[in-house]
């Protein structure tokens, strides 16, 4: 919507709008430096007891204490690979095919499930399993399977539902969240099923276990930190999905394909390309990447009914962020919520006896809002 | 005014004959009606339809789909549970309990939820289409964690008993149902009025313009993103109308109350009564809360089920069944239906005369 702004405005107005421009340029810089200076420098640690004040936090500063600093940094890379590995499924989806692929969040939570029975029915321990008691094979055959299946759910929905809605992007989005309503309720209705008999059904919180290997801490030999070789692993396969997508995108006829589809899909259609099996290859692979996102996540932190809207809230901050349909764009925005919602969890001030009070989610509010202020169609977005 | 009935069409007479025996029997509906409908559904209705009116507003006259009316319906019960409850012994609801005066805690719970609902639509105002849409339902689901992890005003199990403190100008609504009902009967009326009106003011003129022609409406000088803006904050003061009268009837409001699946319902509500004329937001939320109170996880749809409901779901496996055929067959929901009606009904009417000028696209308003 550049062309908005496209009026030539006189030289007065010019001056006008120039000073009224500064105004919000100079705080959001404010806003940011604030931010960056809290963290390096000004919060502290909160006392033994009593009440704090505004300096306080979980955490001290980082100049105080590096080695928390260190941690949360990994933290929000490890996080922001989790982040990527999900939304760049729906940063292809949107990207290619302007479909808002509201049900993303829906696929990410049955795939958490269907990987979840797979796991336990390889190593039958019942409810809680202990790493030592998983090998490799046991968390990659239930991803080998969970990637699938909801790829071809994924694969179902186009072809069915949104195929012959090409280009009428709002009733696709309306027909995506009436596939998640579904998907999440019958979710609800037969997962998880391997648990014991009081909380059978009815999206119960399980979690995946990472493979036996990777449960132990590796010492950086920074500041003393020692840590999760688990989340080293989430990080590496974040690494690999975005370097496998860019050699995918960049380097192979599909993806060439894929590129000339995402700038002027008619054009390339109208060079003899069969665009609707690129189409149908993008939500594939998008599918099966909110399947791989889901493995990922389910085996660090867990899975339960709810986490769709969560993650489908993860997704579309990402790719509001980062800017629509750019792997980028993608890894952009994974980066930046990740920090901001981690550090928000820890180094926003915890003062008086609410111990449990959270306001990170609203600093994902003022994250979309200081980008969207600057950029309408997000860090690495193209104009319509 | 001279009302001259003969000017109107076949169409519109039909139309106001159905709105008028509709205003009428929810008028009478208290003295003759079940109490289960009085207080149930029809008040259900109003106040979903209020919310669902904003969201047609803003759909209908500016062109954006927003999901962000949940959040908005969720922050004025959440300001005015804050404000207006007094915490009392045993009592394990969260929140400040200020014990301020009702009606002010109402005005200041309007006031504050459309400055939010300003900030929210100066965010989006520069996005339109399917981003709006995007951006929109960021704000419920930030608006539904934020609620969930703030201990201090909500918190997991959110606010109860704030109908225990409405203004003394309507009474005690608990032991005086019926005149909830007639307040929600009234804000709906009021907001209907409202909008219809509001359509026809320059203001309204500008945003419809703005909604066909975006770049057209900019280069003859008008602010477009201001116009978004302004159309967003009214339809919050809207939303914040609707989630009043929610907490009022329910009592409470918690996390749950704004979460994934209430956008999603307050967005089928539009979709069946139809994007594009405000009389569908009552019509859709009458349809969605009937189905709600009457189809249950005891419904048993033959041949589809085992266990009693549809493939071991519950409501919402039916409901998303519904809103996905809605959305596949009639995009403009039951009021689309109709319109269809009535083209077939003048088409059969009118085969074999002679071809008649074509036909005008429908004014919206």
């Amino acid at each position: 919507m550049s062309a908005l702004s496209a009026r030539i405005p006189t030289r007065d107005e010019l001056g006008l709008y120039l000073s009224w421009r500064k105004l919000p340029v100079l705080l959001a810089a404010a806003v940011v430096v604030f931010a960056f200076a809290y963290v390096l420098f000004i919060s502290t640690l909160p006392a033994s007891f009593g009440a704090g004040n505004w300096r306080t936090t979980t955490f001290g500063s980082a100049v105080h204490d590096p080695s928390s600093f260190l941690k949360i940094t990994l933290d929000s890379l490890t996080f922001a690979a989790a982040l990527f590995i999900v939304s760049s499924g729906f940063a292809l989806i949107f990207g290619l095919m302007r479909t808002v692929n509201m049900a993303h969040g829906s696929f990410y939570l049955l795939a958490g499930y269907i990987a979840y029975e797979v796991q336990q029915g390889m190593t039958g321990q019942g409810f809680s399993l202990q790493s030592s008691e998983v090998n490799t094979w046991d968390w990659l055959v239930p991803l080998a399977v969970a990637a699938p299946c909801i790829a071809v759910i994924g694969l179902v929905t186009q072809q069915a539902f949104l195929r012959w809605n090409q280009g009428q992007e709002l009733r696709q989005a309306l027909i995506t969240i009436a596939v998640s309503v579904i998907v999440a309720d019958q979710i609800i209705g037969h997962f998880p099923r391997n648990t014991s008999e009081g909380q059978k059904f009815g999206g119960n919180a399980v979690d995946l276990t990472w493979p036996g290997w990777t449960d132990r801490f590796v010492n950086l030999h920074i500041g003393g930190v020692q840590y999760s070789l688990a989340r080293l692993v989430m990080l590496g396969i974040g690494l690999a999905v975005g370097i496998g997508l860019w050699l995918w995108l960049y380097r192979t006829r599909t993806g060439m394909v894929i590129r000339a589809g995402v700038d002027d899909q008619k054009m390339t259609s109208a060079l003899g390309i069969n665009i609707q099996k690129t189409f149908a290859i993008a939500f594939v692979v998008g599918s099966a990447l909110a399947a791989l996102g889901a493995v990922v996540w389910a085996s660090q932190s867990n899975i339960s009914s709810g986490q769709d809207g969560v993650w489908l809230l993860n997704s579309l901050v990402v790719v509001i962020v980062g800017g629509m349909g750019s792997i980028f764009g993608a890894a952009a925005g994974a980066i930046l919520f990740a920090f901001v919602s981690n550090f928000g969890a820890v180094y926003l001030p915890t003062t008086g006896s609410d111990c449990c009070t959270q306001y990170s989610s609203v600093l994902t509010f003022v994250l979309i809002a200081l980008v969207l202020a600057f950029r309408p169609r997000g860090l690495f977005g193209k104009d319509a | 005014m001279r009302v001259d009935v003969g000017s109107w069409t076949l169409r519109t007479k039909l139309e106001r004959l159905i709105a008028a025996a509709a205003l009428v029997m929810v008028v009478v509906w208290p003295t003759f009606g079940g109490s289960y409908w009085t207080h149930q559904i029809l008040i259900e209705t109003f106040l979903f339809g209020v919310a669902a009116a904003s969201l047609i507003f803003l759909s209908a006259y500016g062109g954006m789909v927003s999901l962000g009316q949940t959040a908005l319906f969720g922050i004025a019960g959440v300001i005015i549970g804050n404000l207006a409850t007094k915490g009392g012994p045993g009592g394990t609801s969260k929140g400040l309990h200020l014990g301020w005066d009702p009606t002010v805690a109402l005005v200041l719970a309007i006031v504050l939820t459309t400055a939010i609902g300003l900030i929210f639509g100066a965010v989006a105002s520069r996005s339109a289409g399917i981003y709006f849409l995007m951006i929109t339902l960021t704000y419920s689901v930030i608006v539904n964690l934020t609620l969930g992890s703030v201990t201090k005003i909500s918190g997991f199990s959110g606010i109860g008993g704030i109908n225990r403190y409405t203004p003394g100008w309507i009474g005690d609504i608990q032991a005086h149902p019926t005149r909830l009902y007639y307040v929600a009967l009234i804000v709906a009326l009021a907001v209907y009025v409202l909008i219809r009106y509001i359509v026809r003011t320059p203001f309204g003129l500008t945003l419809q313009g703005v909604r066909d022609e975006p770049v057209r409406m900019a280069s003859l000088g008008y602010n477009v993103p201001l116009h978004r803006t302004l159309a967003f904050g009214f339809a919050a003061f809207l939303a914040s109308l609707s989630g009043i009268l929610y907490v009022w009837w329910s009592g409470q409001i918690a996390p749950g109350n704004v979460d994934l699946g209430q956008t999603v319902d307050l967005l089928v509500i539009a979709v069946i009564g139809g994007l594009v004329r405000i009389e569908g937001a009552w019509v859709g939320a009458f349809v969605f809360v009937v189905m709600q109170n009457y189809i249950t996880s005891n419904t048993h749809i033959p041949g589809l089920g085992f266990g009693g409901t549809l493939f071991g779901g519950s409501f919402n496996t039916i409901i998303g069944i519904i809103f996905l055929a809605i959305v596949l067959v009639s995009p403009d929901g039951l009021l689309g239906l109709w319109e269809r009606i009535l083209d077939t009904g003048r088409r059969l009417h009118l085969r074999g005369a002679p071809p008649s000028q074509p036909e005008l696209p429908e004014p919206v308003n």
